[in-house]
């Protein structure tokens, strides 16, 4: 067991200090990045007070806790950068290409090869931004933050990271099958930033799509409720329940997947 | 004389037709570029909520119908431009159009207008479904605004195409300038009046968008579709105004940069 563990982590070393070397070849892209990282929150930052102007508020959120949604949207886009688009961008020419056999034969977990191979810097600085936001604004919270709600909002903000990827994965899969399938990912982007703001702030209906069709609540409203310590410990073991069931998914679907490759010119 | 206009029209007629076939073959990805296109309608379930709205003085209805008409919009001045010219720039693929006795700028423009006229039949069904669902957005322009916005979208098409152009220019000095279309995103993300309409924004930021090209390129059409009060004449002219600067600043970008390309890949 200790040996396969160090040998993955092995691996995993390798793997992401190589991505890193080439990535640092276009320096530009530093520069790029972190203006676009500026730009961005400096723009939501706008819209939030927007629809807090003349005593209004989002969803009965303050704005506070709104920037608390925001800061762990903002830190996991910054993921999506580093690992998720990167990764399973590749699944798709890979399928297209046929090498999708070389990583079969390799002794490795497909899954895990797939999803964890390149690790791109340029969602470092989103990280960093989300963190530092989401601790400004839990230290500015008005309810007094306890170690237990910090330890369950990092257990609910590791879910939301496992269902976010499994989102991801579980597109990136149906590639097999639709070889062009890279752009339906651009479409849960789209729709994955409906989770910069509160849940509560969109209509009955969205807010039952964003629940349980597109958990998109379990994402970032979720977590931040948790962190300031607002939530009922049924949506604690909703979001996990969650996870667990969009990870297995995620894995059976890839599984599944493979029984219909057929590999390129075959 | 004829005859040149002759030569031009034979010369677009075919380009497009060329590209139209070319973009029906991709016809699923473009669906799905089409449908990744949401954000205004997000924004839409966010504002309709909000009390802001009534306290600058729109009613829910101009705010649907905005909304809907950004949509609309958004979806017909979709410019990947800087993209597809770093693709071709690193790929060499520039060198063979170079040789042909027609200016790069037209081939990249043509496949812009033939990808929209494209998608015409999936935002039409995108729109249907919307009214399906939600009835009360359901709304149709007067023909007079109709003919309008939709030389106005035209218009807007053209501004923002010629300024990435201008950047996609860029290319020619670093392989990796297509990153800056990140950065000039955030500007119309949040200028353009695409999260909030123009009338939400504090007098301040309004005054200093409006002396960007940004509000013309969406909020200006989507006001002439919806209907609403806007200054028709001074939007065109802000447009015109616009283009032509771009288009002069376009045509000294290209002849600094393609003595620079060094065609790569041959």
């Amino acid at each position: 067991m200790y040996r396969t563990i160090h040998y993955y982590l092995n691996t995993l070393y390798w793997f992401w200090y190589t991505g890193f070397s080439s990535e640092l070849e276009y320096r530009l892209n530093v520069y790029v990045e972190i203006f676009a990282v500026i730009g961005n929150l400096t723009g939501s930052l706008f819209v939030l007070s927007m629809f807090y102007s003349n005593g209004s508020t989002l969803g009965g959120w303050t704005f506070n806790n709104s920037l608390t949604v925001l800061s762990i949207y903002t830190f996991l886009e910054g993921l999506t950068t580093c690992f998720l688009h990167p990764n399973l961008s590749r699944i798709v020419r890979h399928v297209q290409h046929g090498t999708l056999d070389y990583i079969l034969l390799k002794p490795i977990q497909s899954q895990l090869w797939l999803s964890l191979r390149i690790f791109s810097p340029w969602g470092i600085p989103s990280i960093l931004v989300g963190i530092a936001l989401l601790i400004y604004s839990l230290s500015r919270s008005a309810s007094l933050i306890s170690y237990m709600s910090i330890f369950l909002g990092i257990i609910m903000l590791l879910s939301s990271i496992v269902i976010l990827y499994s989102l991801w994965f579980i597109l990136a899969t149906t590639s097999i099958w639709f070889v062009k399938v890279w752009n339906a990912t651009e479409v849960l982007r789209s729709l994955l930033v409906a989770g910069r703001y509160p849940i509560s702030a969109y209509p009955s209906m969205l807010r039952a799509v964003f629940t349980f069709l597109l958990p998109i609540a379990f994402l970032t409203s979720v977590p931040s409720e948790v962190f300031i310590g607002q939530s009922s410990s049924f949506y604690v073991f909703l979001s996990i329940l969650f996870g667990c069931i969009f990870l297995l998914i995620s894995i059976f679907f890839w599984r599944y997947a493979l029984r219909f490759y057929t590999s390129a010119s075959s | 004389m004829t005859k040149k206009i002759f030569r031009i029209y034979r010369v677009a007629s075919s380009l497009l037709t060329a590209q139209y076939a070319l973009m029906i073959e991709y016809r699923a990805e473009i669906a799905l570029w089409a449908i990744s296109g949401l954000l205004p309608l997000i924004m839409l379930a966010l504002w309709s909520k909000s009390d802001v709205i009534g306290s600058v003085g729109l009613t829910s209805q101009e705010i649907t119908h905005y909304f809907v008409s950004a949509f609309i919009v958004r979806q017909f001045t979709a410019v990947w431009v800087m993209v597809s010219f770093e693709e071709d720039n690193i790929e060499g693929k520039l060198s063979p159009f170079l040789l042909q006795p027609l200016p790069p700028f037209w081939r990249y423009a043509s496949s812009h207008v033939a990808e929209q006229l494209t998608r015409i039949p999936f935002v039409f069904f995108m729109i249907s479904i919307l009214f399906l669902f939600v009835p009360n957005s359901f709304f149709i322009p007067k023909l007079k605004d109709f003919i309008l916005a939709g030389i106005a979208i035209f218009l807007a098409f053209c501004v923002r195409f010629l300024i990435h152009w201008i950047f996609a220019m860029l290319c020619f000095w670093n392989e990796r300038a297509a990153a800056i279309e990140r950065l000039l995103l955030i500007p119309y993300l949040f200028l353009s009046g695409l999260v909030a309409p123009l009338e939400v924004f504090s007098d301040g930021v309004r005054s200093i968008s409006m002396l960007t090209p940004y509000p013309y390129l969406l909020s200006f059409p989507s006001k002439v579709m919806s209907g609403a009060e806007v200054n028709i004449i001074g939007g065109f002219a802000a447009l015109l105004a616009w283009g032509f600067c771009l288009f002069v600043v376009s045509i000294f970008a290209w002849r600094q940069g393609v003595k620079r390309y060094s065609a790569m890949g041959a």
